[in-house]
């Protein structure tokens, strides 16, 4: 057999080549937006940005490591909550947002040997009461006010112009990071071996996969994530009210962001964050039926389109835009479909 | 002696956790199957009573004669329609797509009722607050000892039906195998969709007593579901009677919680079940364990 007409085992094509040279220009494009855009348009990013980091994060924690929670909204608003407490001690307003997620991302850590003991809808649903209980412990605290909440005054410091790009940066920081750690961690042998664990559980062991230890990373990174996101939403809306921040309305809008754009794919992330931000801004005034609208669309996805659209793309044609795993190049260029990210790699 | 009421209000109040569990821990523990938007039916047929009752007089009780059936009727569609196209995508699918019909349960809700929070009290005269006085500290709810025995009853009642009956034996083997039972003649399907119906004729019932106890509003479900929930994973899941024992857990703890902080109640519940899921680490399924030690024998 020649050399030329061997199967060969690829990751990137020339597509994926100019998607990620365009996703750095874009980033960079991003990057000096505040001295650019208008006012609106740059609080309007900041919001695209924190949905990106939520829809990024339920994925990595539900399509690629098969943990479905419906409580993320307890790191989302343990997250806004730490802020507003490292704040409030002292720490500078913009270190206080990361430095908060970094200690919700620390609790999650022993909190994940006792949650993963779960399997499963009992996951799901445990998340959930944990996240109850975090809202009525931050209500504790007298500087929340119960019910009442509190505000991030220390953002005050700033003009509100200085305010807002500080905050957009932080934002376009958080979200490219959080894309980067995610996408080098799904290409990585560990993260073949996360999408093996949720292909099979017993399977991926059996090829000397270390479950608990990389279901334990996932769930720490997805709660250190939606942490993030919960600070920078409070650094863009100011208030903190316990209600509005532990709803599981926001575990609700991840659903539907990952559905949409395509449970376990990369890309998929980004395009259900930009549906999302979308919709609300056109239905978002009609209230009730626009969240009637956004469970019915999540519950005929979850029927009928459980991969989503980008899901469908990729099932279609041989477009990847930031490939995370491999295919095969059969002779005379005919592509066989992925055989790495998707299944089988976990041995790798 | 507060000690001693508040234990017994608990106990009471475990009544209506075991009664609200029900229907999950039935899902659950024999169709295996995850309903979130168990919360969201609950509060459905307690509006559906309650629009009985205001538009047309019709008492609860009585009511419940019109709501339960309609509710099992509600169940088969949501077996067939949801849950059965659900389970074939994985394992994850029915917790996404029963989560997003909650939400739109919720909403639709809202819509048709409003904010207003709406009670079934005012339609069974003074039943909702008749107590028998046992001593000046101590009186016991007649509506909240009629929930406690109902769910005893229901609980029961499953059970037997479960391990006596032709179809109740059909729905245990379906669960444990589904393509097998089709070889001895089985309809698997029909058998699901008859368990589905069941259980939601039980969360009707668990309906109408969240309306009479207290006071319910759109969003009230996701409440019910957590309760639910906590009551049948602290008796151990899928197994009934365990049922009974996590709700009466939880409605104890609930009210000696309350005891020590007026948001007490509402903590002391969600950190026993944390405290029961701590304690699986180191000593297994204590129900588990119990029920072994009482029967002599494992539950298949």
């Amino acid at each position: 057999m020649s050399a030329r007409t061997a199967p060969a085992v690829e990751r990137w094509t020339p597509e994926s080549r100019i998607a990620i040279v365009a996703a750095a220009v874009i980033v960079a494009g991003l990057a000096i937006g505040p001295g650019i855009f208008s006012a609106n348009a740059v609080d309007k990013l900041t919001t695209l940005f924190i949905y990106v980091i939520l829809a990024l994060m339920w994925n990595a924690l539900v399509g690629f490591c098969g943990l479905v929670s419906i409580g993320q909204q307890a790191f989302f608003g343990l997250g806004a909550y730490a802020a507003i407490r490292l704040a409030n001690w002292g720490v500078g307003v913009y270190p206080s947002l990361f430095l908060g997620a970094l200690i919700v991302g620390a609790l999650a850590w022993p909190l994940s040997i006792l949650m993963l003991r779960l399997k499963g809808g009992e996951f799901a649903i445990g998340m959930w009461v944990v996240s109850e209980l975090m809202h009525l412990l931050v209500n504790l605290d007298t500087l929340v006010r119960g019910e009442t909440g509190t505000s991030l005054i220390e953002l005050n410091a700033y003009a509100s112009g200085t305010r807002r790009a500080l905050t957009y940066w932080c934002a376009l920081v958080a979200m490219t990071g959080l894309l980067a750690i995610v996408f080098a961690l799904l290409r990585s042998p560990l993260g073949a071996a996360i999408q093996a664990i949720r292909d099979s559980e017993e399977a991926a062991e059996s090829v000397g996969v270390r479950v608990m230890s990389a279901k334990r990373l996932v769930f720490t990174l997805a709660a250190f994530g939606a942490a993030m996101a919960g600070a920078l939403w409070v650094a863009t809306a100011l208030t903190f009210q316990p209600q509005a921040y532990f709803s599981p309305l926001w575990t609700a809008y991840m659903i539907f962001m990952a559905l949409v754009g395509g449970l376990g794919t990369f890309e998929g992330s980004i395009l259900g964050a930009v549906i999302f931000f979308a919709i609300e801004a056109w239905f978002g005034a009609m209230g009730v039926w626009y969240l009637v609208g956004l469970g019915a669309t999540a519950l005929i996805f979850a029927l009928l389109f459980p991969r989503g659209i980008w899901g469908w793309v990729e099932d279609r044609t041989s477009l990847r835009l930031l490939p995370i795993g491999y295919r095969l190049r059969l002779a005379g260029g005919a592509r066989a479909k992925d055989a790495g990210a998707d299944r089988n790699e976990a041995g790798g | 002696m507060i000690f001693l009421n508040q234990t017994i209000q608990g106990v009471l109040l475990g009544g209506y956790y075991a009664l609200i569990a029900c229907g999950l821990s039935f899902m659950f523990g024999v169709m295996g199957v995850i309903n979130l938007a168990h919360g969201s039916l609950a509060v459905l047929a307690a509006y559906a009573l309650f629009v009985l009752a205001d538009r047309f007089g019709v008492q609860p009780f009585l009511g419940l004669c019109l709501v339960a059936p309609a509710m099992a009727l509600v169940g088969w569609a949501l077996q067939r329609l949801v849950l059965e196209r659900s389970a074939r995508g994985g394992l994850l699918v029915p917790v996404l797509s029963t989560f997003g019909l909650s939400i739109v349960i919720d909403n639709l809700l809202f819509q048709g009722f409003g904010a207003d929070t709406r009670s079934l009290a005012p339609y069974i005269g003074d039943f909702s607050y008749d107590s028998w006085t046992l001593s000046d500290e101590i009186a016991i709810g007649k509506l909240a000892a009629l929930t406690l025995a109902v769910a005893i009853a229901l609980l029961g009642g499953i059970e037997t039906f479960l391990n006596r009956t032709q179809i109740g034996r059909a729905i245990r083997a379906t669960a444990e195998d589904p393509d097998t039972v089709g070889l001895i003649g089985v309809n698997a399907r029909r058998v699901n969709a008859i368990a589905a119906a069941i259980a939601l004729a039980t969360v009707a019932v668990a309906g109408a007593f969240l309306g009479m106890r207290a006071t319910f509003d759109p969003y009230a479900g996701a409440a019910q579901l957590i309760f639910a929930f906590e009551a049948s994973v602290i008796g151990g899941a899928g197994s009934l009677w365990g049922t009974l024992a996590g709700g009466i857990v939880l409605g104890v703890a609930q009210s000696l919680g309350a005891l020590v902080n007026p948001q007490g109640f509402f903590i002391a519940g969600h950190f026993t079940f944390l405290a029961v899921l701590f304690a699986r680490l180191f000593f297994g399924d204590l129900g588990q364990r119990v029920r072994t030690a009482l029967t002599g024998r494992k539950r298949s």
